[in-house]
């Protein structure tokens, strides 16, 4: 008797543990971006109230640390249920190549997603095997942030190209202002990327990635040779900024423009409470309008999730309207569905949410969307040798080398 | 062989707790790590992450790639970074804290609230100490401007944005430069042997000296690392960060100084004076002798600390800027970052055999004192 008492008791254990379901969703958005966050989790706890949502966050360098947490645990066997990822490279080249992740393709159809997200953001998570993440955002690259009223005051119009604004350089240079703010190592990757696909187009930029064209080509070497010019007219004490103390700079008057993602608008917006259109102003990097430069996170579902289920559903809020239209306001980027409620969001991302619509696509380096994690992390040392240098052919020279070493578009 | 006692007995069961989990988590993971640098693991980004990555044996490759690669001129920097940065952070530290020692020696009043100043920052962490210098040396405020408020222009130093380097030489001499300074301190020992009147010991010594001259002199023959030259030097830019791993440190080494005067006994001190000693040479002939052990001892400490070190340089200027950058860094976004595992494992194994070098003799010296004793 006693035995029997004992066993329902350790059955009644076992069953109410399994009953109490558990999700696990693996980020870097804390801080500024995770009331974003907070509201995807509440929605999905509105949806499936007996799930435990354990929201492991891991802070710190645009998710330079989360992704290094994230690869011990994947290598030792521990994956999340599902984790942030940037669409293109970094989940194809790193994740899908290392057979880590589940197709999707089927929750694709089953939700009809296919038909309201974008055919290109669909080819940036997809390869021939399958569609392996489920896109939450949108957030564009190629910006030139700037304060209309301060232009004025300079006597001084947007540069619509990269030589309009090397003639105004000079000119704000003699006004004691800084023409182009950048910060530290990466800031300067992402003006390179900008500066880059307003020289070669978007044809060649992307020829670039898949390997077409080479690094050496000598219209690669020249869009070195203009990224120089271009530097020329940046702060000098540029590595000690933060990507936010460069925006700073243009906000505070003490420099002209700023080129930067879109998140610099829910920046200003949000944490320095401008308004859009009136208090800051923005343009299409010079030579890039029509253009859309673009980065976006996902959400997938790694190989072996201990609570699959759970992470399906979680997928489905992610993918929703409902979800999407929650979690982009906030976090200050346009939905990828094209059917989003354009009514909430402020004036620079329905601008956004227009040009995504309209514009071509192309990835971006710096984000894990257009290369390789190897080449990109390496891209750092070819810009420190050209910063070093300040030879454009030696910087071709050293990402050729790389592109070739880390076997780059294939 | 000695009969098991209940004593010997119980001190094995208590001593294997800690020997089974060193010899798994320390020099367990040394094996795994010095097996992945030996490997490919990270060329192919479809083994990189795979849950049972295969790898294949490459032996040396990575490690003849990062000294003579074209394209790890960053690790080369990084390593000639470090060497700065150890030399003058241990001379700071040490420097600083002996200052500080002595003056608090010298009875000053507040003597307890001055060591809890000094000692202070050794309470942070480097990430602290990191952000708080971080913001101090901005180019645009901080330190830059302290002489505006004596009415001094203000300073327009780059502080950790600099891109100034001095003492440039050429990698490829790396080789001669090694051979000349081991063949330096040959001449040392070999003119310490003669002194002590072990002249076959002399002999040997000066000859290998001689023969490491006579091959620096040929051109050093046999080794090429580059094939073209490659200028490394001291980057201005670390001074900032030497600058705040002083603070952080020198009241520490202020603690053992201290400690170690208190240890000089007032008698020697006493019977120098006495014997017509000036206050300068008591310090110079009495108590600085004294203080030699718990130098080593701190030089040791601030080695091992200043080779290992990534988070202060990792808070103060981030892990891509080349100009202030060390191997620990590299090792972390090689491995995290681009997924090269190996090339991670490499770098590791080459810190390590940094660390030993300072380490194990240390130990070997301090082990055999004590035996002796």
């Amino acid at each position: 008797m006693r035995m029997k008492i004992l066993l329902a008791f350790v059955l009644s254990v076992g069953l109410s543990v399994a009953s109490a379901q558990e999700l696990e969703i693996f980020s870097w958005w804390a801080g500024d971006e995770g009331p974003a966050l907070d509201a995807l989790i509440e929605l999905y706890e509105a949806q499936y109230p007996n799930v435990v949502v354990e929201n492991a966050t891991v802070t710190g360098g645009a998710g330079v640390v989360a992704r290094a947490v994230l690869k011990t645990r994947m290598l030792g066997g521990q994956p999340p249920d599902s984790f942030q990822v940037h669409a293109g490279e970094e989940l194809i080249g790193t994740w899908v190549v290392a057979n880590r992740m589940e197709d999707l393709t089927w929750l694709f159809e089953e939700e009809g997603w296919l038909d309201v997200f974008p055919p290109d953001l669909i080819d940036l998570i997809s390869t021939d095997g399958g569609i392996w993440s489920v896109p939450v955002n949108i957030h564009r690259s190629n910006v030139m942030w700037f304060v209309p009223e301060n232009l004025e005051a300079w006597g001084v119009d947007v540069p619509t190209t990269w030589d309009e604004f090397l003639e105004v350089c000079s000119s704000l240079q003699g006004q004691g202002v800084t023409p182009l703010v950048v910060g530290e190592s990466w800031t300067v990757q992402h003006l390179w990327e900008s500066v880059a696909l307003a020289e070669l187009g978007p044809d060649a930029y992307g020829q670039l990635w898949t390997g077409d064209l080479s690094f050496t080509d000598p219209s690669v070497v020249a869009t070195w040779e203009r990224f120089g010019e271009v530097m020329d007219c940046t702060n000098d004490d540029a590595s000690g900024l933060s990507w936010q103390q460069a925006t700073d700079r243009v906000v505070d008057g003490d420099a002209a423009f700023n080129v930067m993602g879109d998140w610099a608008a829910g920046y200003m917006v949000t944490t320095l409470g401008l308004e859009p259109g009136v208090d800051m102003g923005w343009a299409a990097s010079p030579g890039t309008d029509g253009v859309f430069m673009v980065l976006s996170d996902s959400f997938g579902l790694p190989v072996g999730a201990p609570n699959r289920d759970e992470a399906i559903d979680w997928l489905r809020v992610v993918g929703s309207l409902e979800g999407q239209d929650a979690f982009n306001p906030l976090k200050g980027s346009i939905a990828p569905r094209l059917d989003s409620d354009l009514g909430r969001y402020n004036a620079y991302l329905q601008s956004a949410a227009e040009d995504f619509a309209n514009d071509r696509q192309v990835g971006s380096l710096v984000h894990g969307t257009a290369a390789k994690e190897s080449f990109m992390s390496e891209f750092a040392t070819v810009m420190e040798i050209f910063l070093d240098t300040g030879s454009a052919q030696a910087a071709a020279s050293a990402a050729e080398a790389v592109a070739i070493q880390t076997a780059l578009g294939r | 062989m000695r009969r098991l006692t209940r004593d010997r007995l119980t001190a094995i069961l208590m001593l294997s707790p800690s020997l089974i989990l060193l010899a798994i988590f320390v020099y367990g993971f040394i094996g795994q790590t010095l097996y992945v640098s030996l490997t490919n693991w990270g060329r192919d980004p479809a083994q990189a992450l795979a849950l049972q990555p295969r790898l294949e044996f490459v032996w040396f490759e990575n490690y003849a790639r990062l000294f003579s690669g074209v394209l790890e001129s960053r690790f080369r920097q990084d390593l000639v970074n470090l060497f700065f940065f150890t030399t003058f952070f241990i001379a700071g530290s040490l420097g600083l804290g002996l200052v500080f020692a002595i003056a608090l020696d010298r009875d000053v009043k507040g003597e307890g609230f001055f060591r809890t100043v000094f000692l202070f920052p050794f309470a942070l962490s480097f990430i602290v100490t990191g952000t708080v210098w971080r913001w101090m040396l901005q180019p645009q405020g901080g330190l830059n401007v302290l002489p505006t408020l004596v009415g001094l222009p203000r300073g327009d130093f780059a502080w950790l944005t600099s891109r100034e380097r001095i003492w440039t030489f050429d990698w490829r001499s790396l080789p001669d430069i090694t051979a000349v300074v081991i063949a330096a301190v040959l001449v040392l020992l070999t003119v310490m042997a003669w002194r002590e009147g072990r002249r076959g010991r002399a002999a040997t010594l000066a000859a290998a000296a001689a023969l490491l001259s006579a091959w620096v002199a040929t051109g050093a023959p046999g080794i090429e690392l580059l094939p073209f030259p490659e200028g490394r030097g001291f980057n201005l830019a670390l001074v900032g960060i030497i600058i705040a791993a002083i603070w952080q440190m020198s009241g520490y080494t202020m603690a053992l100084y201290l400690a170690s005067l208190r240890g000089v006994p007032e008698e020697l001190r006493e019977s120098a004076r006495i014997d017509g000693g000036s206050e300068l040479q008591v310090y110079r002939y009495v108590v600085f002798p004294l203080l030699g052990p718990i130098t080593l001892s701190a030089m040791i400490i601030l080695g091992h600390v200043s080779l290992k070190i990534f988070d202060l340089i990792f808070a103060m200027t981030g892990p891509d800027l080349a100009t202030t950058s060390v191997p620990a860094l590299l090792m972390y976004i090689r491995a995290f970052r681009a997924n090269q595992f190996a090339d991670g494992a490499a770098i590791a194994m080459v810190l390590l055999l940094m660390v030993a070098t300072v380490i194990i003799p240390y130990l070997v010296t301090s082990l055999r004192g004590e035996v002796r004793r």
